[in-house]
């Protein structure tokens, strides 16, 4: 059944179907890991403004420089995943 | 059914030129140059006491990366470093905030060339400051030794860190920029379509005002993106700069 579907593309049909895929699998993975890690920084940040609010300002700055250098990763992947060559 | 056409993905990355190069991401970059200009020469030639108008915005702005920028990360030696560090904060917000701006729509450090100066001159300015500050040789011992390593694993983390502060900085800082507006330029043309053709398909469709509502909620939070961006390229530099200034020990 999806042999003869696979069968029946048109040219270049297939290669544009599965570098889709592959742009999806390259940003989705580079994903998984900074959401976990901004969960744990923001988590965490929380955390500290809510035991000791009067140091809210300085933990809010470091929470975003923590953000800042998870994220990367993740828009690494993102940008990546325009360069997966179609 | 619904003819949701999206625009091929070269639409987004390549907008075509006019005369001699120059196209809308250069306009903006001189929108956001002018801006800048006028709040800062018109806002800073009246000295007033009690300022109002541009001089507000001003001293609002200088006293903004004064005390969240420059203190927070490089205590009081880094005061004169606040006047590139407040230029840069501003050139990059104004140039972000056109893309919730009616009729511009576009961020244009969505490309990737001026992120990219941008980054090469932060990596230029905290490596010339390295050097002034502790000497050619002392600085690179610094950046690639860090304290209290055991010896056994020097080797790999020597060149960690020195991929790390030479190659990594500057290219993250410059994707970090580009990649958030780009991203956040097509979430907005993604639910400007898809409002687009379910209006175009029947205005009864259940889904249209779902996809508004969602399209009006991401512009707000791309106001938020567009200055949390420039907040942080402004205070990733001055962390870099800062810890070439004051090395560990």
């Amino acid at each position: 059944m999806l042999l003869r579907l696979l069968a029946e593309t048109a040219e270049g049909e297939l290669e544009a179907g599965l570098t889709a895929v592959g742009r999806g699998i390259v940003y989705g993975g580079a994903a998984i890991g900074p959401g976990v890690g901004i969960g744990i920084v923001v988590g965490n940040a929380i955390e500290a403004m809510a035991r000791q609010p009067e140091s809210a300002g300085t933990v809010r700055t470091t929470m975003f420089l923590g953000i800042a250098f998870t994220e990367a990763l993740a828009l690494f992947g993102f940008v990546l995943s325009f360069i997966v060559a179609g | 059914m619904l003819a949701l056409e999206f625009p091929p993905i070269s639409h987004l990355i390549v907008w075509g030129s006019g005369g001699g190069g120059f196209n809308k991401v250069a306009a903006i970059y001189i929108f956001a140059a002018a801006m800048t200009l006028l709040i800062f020469v018109v806002g800073g030639a009246q000295q007033k006491l009690v300022p109002t108008g541009l001089q507000n915005v001003a001293e609002v702005g200088v006293d903004f990366v004064r005390n969240q920028v420059v203190m927070q990360t490089m205590g009081t030696d880094g005061i004169r470093f606040l006047p590139y560090l407040t230029c840069l904060f501003f050139f990059i917000f104004f140039s972000n905030i056109t893309e919730v701006i009616p009729f511009v729509q576009f961020p244009a450090n969505s490309r990737m060339a001026m992120p990219m100066v941008f980054a090469l001159i932060t990596w230029v300015l905290y490596n010339v400051v390295g050097i002034l500050k502790q000497g050619p040789l002392h600085y690179f011992k610094n950046s690639t030794i860090p304290p209290g390593v055991p010896k056994a694993i020097l080797p790999l983390v020597f060149i960690i860190e020195l991929v790390s502060h030479f190659l990594v900085k500057p290219f993250s800082l410059a994707v970090r920029l580009f990649a958030n507006m780009l991203a956040g330029h097509l979430i907005l043309v993604t639910f400007g379509v898809i409002c687009a053709a379910t209006w175009a398909a029947g205005p009864s469709l259940i889904i249209t005002p779902f996809s508004f509502a969602m399209l009006v909620a991401m512009t707000g939070f791309e106001v938020l993106v567009g200055f949390l961006q420039a907040f942080i390229f402004t205070i990733l530099t001055a962390v870099y700069i800062g810890s070439t200034l004051h090395p560990e020990h």
